[in-house]
């Protein structure tokens, strides 16, 4: 005979229905939004390229976290948090939880970006990503961390539409771009090079070197260059010696590359080798532009580089005091000067975390509403302030140029000027970043 | 007609390479029926050979100088290469100029003994396997082989440049009757054009006029009779094996000046000096020279800016990234045995 009677039946029911709906219950005002921390612990998202051609980059941009987890965690000088403008980071973790962080490959393919993203969001705790050395992936995760309800503190990206057209909410943006780049070079290159020029680009086939073009285009003939020709290559080019080729009979006397990385290395072996910067064109001498320029690929390019202007982010070689403690912290720790991937990387983890404490929580919307108009100093770039309308940094470009004379394999580059933050930005709706809207805020909830 | 004559000239040479490549691979297919997708990893591997002895001729001293600082304020490091100190500062200069012709020689025991082993270790356990089961195992020490270099030397191309006097370009317009300076290019390119000539020329002698050569190609045809003759031709096979390995190495080497090698370098010719031998017929040598010169020169007009014009407005953009899948497929459907291949080759 059954035990079971209907009575008994709806009592356990009951039971087990107000069981299971306890932790929702309970949990809910805590997990306001996803990922919220629990434990004594913060897990904060690292998503770098560690395999494939940005790797280099990658292995950089993951050595500048970990430095910055040990100073937010009380380890180390403290680097930058010395330095740093807001006095809110006491070494403390972050609101008193210990940092954290897992580690994804991205190997700077959208695809694998976003999954491995996903992975740290929705298996790992992630309550923030990180990281990126391509605009393809930057923008591919900043939409992935948008829906999914976390704040996305993209690393080395440069393209317009970062902050442009694919803007997000929960996305925010430290490092320059290619409008910036343009407004900083294009004086440079009047000074150096004159008005009456004519320009030859190689341009790399996607969004990144779309933009860059367009910016470096329209700056340069707001000076009075001419621009002869675009050629897009595709990205996987190894050989550009057909695309420079053409270039020697097209009447042009300057070439920009809108390369960058392996793709910059291979363009301007091959320029150097067609004997360009050996040319005289129009009766001047025939000059090669690099537009992005990071020490990584310029040690990589070797000689080539030398005399060669581009713009920067940031560089070791500056002597602001925040410069000085993050190269020392970095050059101590691991004995090489920290590259501008390194810089921006570390900085973006630095300022989420200080905007957390500002803030009091890790919901994204506290943390966004925290990073919005934020103005600091003290981090490597002078004044600099988190754009509300387009989550992008505003601060001073660096114009660099190939050193001619290095005294050390880091010691590559030369800065030529700091370009005022005046000069390079511009109005949020800008015609080369419309088309975008940085929607509401996604907490997860 | 500068313009086509400079994208001739970039065919070639870029033609040079697949060949080269090609060749090796070719051979090792005719010889032993091996698909071997780690063919490009062992030009990879030669180039890196340049790399490594660049680095050892590099090797220096390190002195303090009390007088600079280093990036972290301390007193700067000073290097001072070992060979300049030995040999003094001409001599050793010219050395280190001269690393990437040096590493010519550096290579070929070094390529030999890779060569030898993979094939031995490796490839031979494959032999009566299935091609599919070839191909994996191969692309498979492809990627091992990769991860090794970059673990190594690191994910970023390395300069390897070519020796000062051949470093510039050279006047062939001057040269043909043409204008000072109308027609000039590279002379590492055109030195490489002629390198890979040598190498194609000395292969075809070697197997044309040698007995071992002659033993070879016998094997090639019938196998199974030239060993029931009593010769040993799994011995020789993997003596060509080593030797496709040698060229294949060399052609590295004399291609890190044209471009800098990081560990993807194999990868990256891989997958077109495939369609190279395909092109060419599969196991026949000359048809992978002859299209790998002509995907070279196809190659390189594809990307002259008139041509992706003319492409584009009848709706076929990119043709410079589509032009040897193109020209494959219409080879494939009106030749489906390649340019010069023959019957009976991967039709078992």
């Amino acid at each position: 005979m059954s035990n079971f009677t209907r009575r008994g039946l709806l009592k356990t029911t009951a039971i087990a229905g107000a069981g299971l709906a306890m932790p929702t219950l309970i949990t809910s005002p805590v997990a306001a939004y996803t990922n919220a921390p629990t434990g004594g612990s913060v897990t904060l998202g690292f998503n770098v390229p560690q395999t494939g051609p940005y790797a280099d980059e990658g292995a950089d941009e993951l050595r500048a976290y970990q430095l910055a987890v040990e100073h937010l965690n009380g380890g180390g000088d403290g680097g930058m948090m010395n330095t740093f403008s807001s006095k809110e980071l006491k070494g403390n973790g972050i609101l008193g939880k210990k940092v954290e962080y897992v580690t994804g490959d991205t190997q700077t393919k959208s695809d694998a970006a976003r999954a491995s993203a996903k992975s740290m969001i929705e298996k790992d705790g992630a309550v923030m990503i990180t990281g990126g050395s391509s605009s393809g992936v930057a923008i591919a995760v900043q939409g992935l961390c948008q829906e999914a309800g976390v704040i996305f503190m993209a690393g080395l990206t440069h393209s317009n539409d970062t902050t442009g057209k694919d803007k997000k909410a929960n996305g925010f943006r430290h490092f320059f771009n290619g409008y910036m780049s343009g407004a900083a070079l294009a004086p440079v290159l009047e000074a150096r090079y004159g008005k009456d020029r004519n320009a030859y680009h190689l341009t790399a086939d996607y969004t990144w070197g779309w933009t860059q073009q367009e910016s470096i285009a329209a700056a340069t003939e707001a000076k009075g260059w001419n621009t002869v020709n675009n050629v897009l290559t595709p990205l996987a080019t190894t050989d550009f010696s057909s695309y420079v080729a053409p270039v020697l009979n097209s009447g042009a006397d300057v070439l920009v590359l809108n390369h960058y990385g392996g793709n910059m290395i291979n363009s301007l072996t091959s320029a150097v080798q067609f004997g360009l910067r050996d040319k005289v064109v129009n009766n001047k001498n025939f000059e090669i532009v690099v537009p992005l320029y990071s020490r990584l690929m310029a040690r990589g390019a070797g000689e080539n580089v030398k005399g060669i202007f581009g713009s920067t982010n940031w560089h070791w070689s500056l002597t602001d005091e925040g410069t000085k403690a993050f190269v020392k912290s970095f050059g101590e720790k691991y004995g090489f000067p920290p590259s501008q991937a390194a810089h921006t990387t570390y900085v973006q983890t630095l300022l989420y975390a200080d905007a957390c404490e500002r803030a009091g929580t890790f919901n994204p919307c506290g943390v966004a509403e925290a990073l919005e108009g934020f103005k600091f100093d003290g981090l490597g770039n002078g004044p600099t302030e988190y754009r509300a309308e387009d989550h992008q940094c505003f601060k001073d470009v660096l114009v660099v140029k190939g050193k001619e004379n290095p005294t050390s394999e880091f010691d590559v580059l030369e800065v030529v000027e700091i370009t005022p933050r005046a000069q390079v930005e511009y109005a949020p709706d800008h015609p080369m970043f419309a088309g975008g809207n940085l929607g509401a805020c996604n907490s997860g909830a | 007609m500068d313009a086509l004559l400079l994208q001739i000239l970039n065919g070639l040479d870029k033609g040079s390479a697949y060949a080269l490549i090609a060749l090796g691979l070719t051979l090792i297919f005719g010889t032993l029926g091996v698909v071997n997708f780690a063919h490009g990893a062992l030009f990879m591997v030669g180039a890196f050979c340049a790399v490594t002895l660049q680095h050892i001729i590099g090797l220096s001293k390190i002195t303090i100088d009390p007088t600079k600082v280093d990036f972290l304020g301390n007193p700067a490091k000073v290097k001072t290469p070992y060979v300049v100190e030995w040999f003094g500062e001409s001599a050793g200069m010219t050395i280190i100029d001269w690393a990437v012709p040096l590493a010519l020689l550096f290579s070929i025991p070094v390529m030999l003994l890779i060569g030898y082993a993979m094939e031995r270790g490796l490839i031979k356990h494959f032999y009566k396997r299935p091609h599919a089961d070839q191909i994996l195992v191969t692309f498979g020490l492809a990627i091992v082989i990769g991860e090794i270099v970059k673990t190594n030397f690191g994910a970023t191309e390395i300069q390897v440049p070519a020796p000062d006097s051949l470093a510039g370009v050279s006047d062939i317009g001057a040269m043909f009757g043409m204008g000072a300076g109308q027609l000039a290019y590279p002379t590492w390119r055109i030195v490489y054009f002629f390198f890979a000539l040598g190498i194609i020329g000395a292969i075809f002698a070697f197997l044309r006029f040698t007995t071992f050569g002659m033993v070879v190609r016998a094997g090639m045809a019938d196998r199974e009779t030239v060993g029931l003759l009593g010769i040993n031709i799994d011995r020789r096979f993997t003596i060509m094996f080593a030797i496709a390995a040698v060229v294949a190495g060399l052609a590295g080497v004399m291609y890190t000046p044209i471009k800098p090698p990081s560990y993807e370098l194999g990868m990256q010719f891989l997958v077109i000096s495939f369609v190279v031998v395909v092109v060419g017929g599969m196991g026949s040598l000359p048809g992978a020279v002859a299209a790998g010169f002509m995907l070279g020169i196809l190659e390189s007009f594809a990307s002259m800016n008139v041509v992706k014009s003319f492409f584009e407005a009848i709706y076929l953009p990119s043709i410079d990234q589509i032009i040897i899948y193109l020209v494959a497929i219409i080879v494939l459907l009106t030749r489906p045995r390649g340019l010069m291949g023959k019957a009976g080759v991967m039709e078992e």
